[in-house]
Order: structure tokens, then sequence, then C-alpha cells
């Protein structure tokens, strides 16, 4: 609560009473291990981010007529900004329709396992979906090239006969269907396990007593996870909303096995060669650059990371913006 | 409004644990009803029972027969969201919905029954069933603060003006100050006096002398020892348990020779 007329309390702290409690040797081992490994990961964040800056450098220094000569790749004239401004864009549209297909689902199977289903089946059936995260992402990628793209093929192109008046689904589909809604599509399916898992632990622990007061006001089971339920785990799905985000933003086997890659700041869904991932560009522009197209990937590189990084900073400004209602008080 | 309930040859159930045993009784319109017992004899599980919140745990059931004005709870028919609809409950510990502000608690129960309401509509029902609750005037300022922004009393009368709200025709109260203080529990007491002109009240309470102050007629719960199922001792006016009860086991328990 904002309070803005309150007499100023703050400039004068009362003088505080220092009683020296005594230090005990567990208290101490404990609180330095924990100091420890929280500065650790600090020292490790910091060295990442050094690493991408150092490195990065060169890239962002040249002018950029140098640089589109001396990295072939490149292309005529494209400036730096120029290269990774597609790819911001096309690693964030391949996160963010992986992340509309697999939120509803996952909440749904979430609510399914903690709410609908009888224990023991719910129980093996959480594993199925654990399993589904132990899955490497190449065997994702193999999947979804081989098995996923002649299935949806027929489906991408009903969209673009019946749809496509509608921009995203401008047509003509692809065949076979390499395009970022297949990519899409792939992730979604890889994000899935993180976001059930975190959602179904979430809803678990809803409290009993929230439950049985919207059940005793004669609420039907919908009703009671509506008024009990969700509220109570928005925040926590949101947070494992934006765990799945991070990792499709990241991800790269599975993206370069299926999206035939672009340069476009296209939001056609089903036409091939239009957009690129980050992750996946550099893995598949590493093997055929040196010095400064070394620098130009690094410095994509250093654009994900602080992509990743605002994402988690968004989540953790909607989790506390209605904190005072999270019934954390 | 303020329906009685008959309760006859009542056997309670988890799974196959025999929980209560043969309880027939009546509880009257307008009244208020107290059950008193030693921890463990089934006085919550059979209040539980009376809304059909008892079926909510997993292998729970009931034999035996629970009419309202003569109409079965438990009739083949019957559904226990409807149930529960007409017959309120208040629980032991305040359970106020966090993520919803005062006024919105108030008109939980409300939304589930008809969901397009007038906003002058709910004011009118925050408003009677705040007053009825005795939490109008320390609450009229900051209706859209969260519910769980109160102390724990006034959150217990906030969730007894959410049971309230939807005007049902029994008030079940499972020991709704055991986590209060004296003045908070106190101001409840004072409320239970005035509900029972409209509603008929059953409440649960470990504490004896809140039996005889707040109920007209009291039933005493016991059981022979642990794993042995509750059984209702014996259940008669309010004065006559605490002055006069006709049996030993009552008498024990009243004067604090045992539980």
């Amino acid at each position: 609560m904002t309070t803005t007329g309150e007499p100023a309390t703050s400039t004068t702290p009362p003088a505080k009473q220092r009683t020296r409690t005594p230090q005990r040797p567990g208290d101490i081992v404990f609180s330095f291990s924990a100091k420890a490994a929280g500065v650790l990961i600090l020292i490790i964040l910091a060295a990442v981010a050094a690493f991408l800056v150092a490195q990065a450098w060169p890239a962002i220094q040249t002018d950029s007529t140098e640089l589109s000569e001396r990295v072939h790749w490149l292309g005529q004239g494209r400036t730096l900004l120029g290269y990774v401004g597609p790819l911001v864009f096309g690693t964030v549209l391949a996160a963010l329709i992986a992340l509309l297909i697999a939120t509803p689902v996952a909440i749904g199977v979430a609510l399914f396992i903690s709410h609908y289903a009888p224990r023991r089946l719910a129980t093996s059936f959480g594993y199925v979906i654990d399993l589904l995260a132990a899955i490497p992402s190449v065997v994702y990628g193999l999947w979804g090239a081989l098995w996923l793209m002649p299935k949806l093929f027929p489906a991408f192109q009903w969209l673009a006969d019946n749809l496509g008046f509608i921009p995203l689904f401008a047509g003509p589909a692809g065949d076979p269907p390499r395009t970022i809604l297949t990519a899409g599509i792939v992730l979604a399916v890889m994000i899935l396990p993180i976001i059930t898992a975190v959602s179904r632990e979430v809803f678990l622990q809803t409290p009993t007593l929230h439950e049985e007061a919207s059940l005793a006001l004669g609420a039907t089971r919908w009703e009671m996870i509506r008024m009990a339920v969700l509220p109570f785990a928005r925040s926590g799905v949101i947070s494992a909303a934006m765990l799945g985000l991070g990792r499709a933003l990241g991800e790269t086997m599975a993206v370069a096995m299926v999206l035939s890659p672009g340069l476009a700041y296209s939001i056609f869904l089903l036409q091939p060669g239009q957009q690129q991932n980050i992750a996946a560009n550099i893995a598949l522009k590493f093997p055929e650059s040196s010095g400064l197209g070394v620098n130009v990937l690094i410095f994509t590189g250093l654009v994900l990371f602080l992509i990743t990084l605002l994402v988690n900073m968004l989540a953790r400004w909607i989790v506390s913006r209605r904190a005072e209602f999270s019934g954390a008080n | 409004m303020a329906k009685r309930l008959d309760i006859s040859d009542l056997n309670i159930y988890y799974s196959d644990f025999l929980a209560v045993e043969g309880v027939t009784m009546a509880i009257e319109p307008r009244s208020v009803t107290a059950f008193i017992g030693p921890s463990g004899c089934g006085k919550s599980t059979v209040i539980r029972s009376l809304n059909r919140m008892h079926e909510v745990i997993p292998g729970a059931r009931i034999e035996g027969r629970i009419a309202l004005d003569g109409e079965d709870l438990y009739g083949r028919e019957v559904d226990p969201v409807r149930v529960r609809r007409q017959i309120g409950m208040v629980f032991q510990r305040p359970n106020p919905f966090p993520t919803m502000s005062i006024h919105a608690n108030v008109i939980a129960g409300m939304r589930l029954n008809n969901k397009r309401m007038s906003k002058a509509a709910a004011d009118e029902v925050v408003e009677r069933s705040l007053r009825g609750a005795n939490l109008w005037n320390e609450v009229k300022d900051r209706l859209n603060r969260p519910g769980s922004s109160l102390s724990g009393g006034q959150q217990q009368r906030l969730c007894i003006a959410r049971a309230i709200a939807v005007q049902p025709d029994v008030l079940l109260m499972d020991e709704p100050c055991s986590a209060l203080d004296p003045i908070s529990t106190l101001a409840i007491e004072d409320l239970i006096g005035e509900l029972k002109q409209e509603y008929t009240i059953v409440i649960v309470t470990h504490n004896m002398q809140q039996a005889a102050r707040v109920s007209d007629q009291t039933a005493f719960f016991n059981l022979a020892g642990v794993g042995q199922p509750g059984k209702l001792i014996e259940m008669d006016a309010t004065e006559k348990i605490f002055s006069n009860p006709s049996k030993k086991a009552t008498e024990d328990y009243i004067s604090g020779r045992f539980g």
C-alpha cells in the first residue's frame, strides 16, 4: 500500500540496540556455505556476461561496410543491428508460438493430474509427462522433421486455403513445412513438461481450507478450481510459463533441424525460409565462421542473453504486481 | 428459510473405518444446536456430513438418512452442490479467499448462483450480509481491500457474512471460535444469538462454556476408545445437559472428570 501522507519516520531510525547472540559453529558453517553459493552464481553470471561483451566488442566496433566485406555470410550492406534484428524477431516469434500452444495444454494437464485424475493414475501420468523433459532436443528435432512435418502439411495447407486472408496464415504453405509454426509446435512439446510440472506442484499446494470454502458455498469442481485454485496458483503458473519461455528462447538443435532459415521480419507462419532463431543460427553458422564472423555470432548470443534477462524481469514484475492479493499475507 | 434436520441411523465411514455409528437426532429450526465431546468422537465428521462436505475426502461415505424438512439430502437424484448451497458452513480457521476483496468475498456464493448481478444488487447483498455478521461498521470504508487484511476475528465474521449472503436454510459452524481470542469469540457468540432468529444453526465446539452460553440443544458425543466409532450419547435441552444429564458419561465429561 502506498502511504503518501505518512510522517517521515524512516529518516530517523531509532538507535538499534545490538545484542550479540552467541555464534554457534553450525550456524557459521551453514551461513558461509549459503553465502558462498549465492556469490558463486553471481560470479558465474558476471563472467558469462563479461565474456559475451568482450568477444562481441570487435563486431560492435567495426564499421558496417568493413564488417559486411569481412564476414561473407552477413550479406551485402547489412549492418550488425540489421542482422540481429530479424533474428531477435524470429527467436521471440517461435518462443511465443510455443508458449501460446503449450501453456493452456500444460495448465489442463496439470489440473487433470492435481484435481481430476484418480490418485494412482495421476502419479503415473505425472511420470510420463516428466519423461518428456528427459528426451534430448536432437531427438525432438528428428521427430519434428521426420514424423511431424508430413502430418502437419495437410493442416497447414487447409489453413492457407481457408484462413489465408489473415496475414499470419497467408499461403502458399511450404511443403515440407519447414516453417516457424512447425518449429513453434515442436518447441511447445519440449516446454510442456516444465510448465506442467511446476503448475502441478503449485496447484497441489492450494490450501484445503480455500478449496473447502468454495465447495461449502456450493461450487462445482470447476468453480472451485476457478475460485480457489487458479487465483492461488496464478503467480506460480506465470513463473512456470516463463521458465518454459526461457527454454524456448534458447532452444538450438530442434529449431536448427526443423526450420528453414531466413532473415525477414515476417509474420507468415506457413512459409519456409522467413525467420530464424538466434541459437540455431549460431549453431549453423559457427562451423563456417572465423575471426570477425565469430564476434558477430557472439554478439547475437549477447542479445539473446539480454532478452532472456528481460523476460525473467518481466515475469517477476507480473508476479509481484498484485502481491497484496496473492494470499502470501 | 430455517428448516429442520432429521438424522436417522447415521453411520459414517472413512473408507472401511467406521468413524461414527448409529446417530439419530432432530435439529430444530430457529435454534442453536451444539455438538460437544472429546477429540476424535466424530462431532466434526457428523457436521460435515450434514452438508455433504464429508464425501469430499476420497473414500468417505455414509449410511442412513439425513433429511432437510423431510427431503432426503442423500437421495439418488440430489446434487451435493445444491445441498451445499442450501446449507452454509463456517470452518474452524477463517478462510476468506485471499485473492478476493472483502466485497467479492461476500458475494462469492451469489456469483455461483447467478452470474449476472447488477452492481446495486450486489452492494445491497454485501451490506445486508456484513451487517448481519456485525462487520459492516468495521469494513464499510475498505470493501476493496483483500479479505486477508482483516484480523482473525474479522475474517471469521467475513466468512459468516459470506455464508449468510446466499440465505441458506441451515448454518453449520465447525469450531468457529477455536482460532480466535476471547473478545472475537464474544463477538461471534453474540452474532450466533442474533442469527438464530432466522437460521437453523449447528455448532461444534470444544468449549463447554460456549455450548452452555449459545445453544438451546446440546448433543454429547463420545467414543469407547481409540479405533472405536464415535456415538451420540445423549441429546437434550442445554440446561438439562449441563445441570442434570441423564447419562453418567455426560456428567463425567461436563464436570471435567475426563476429556
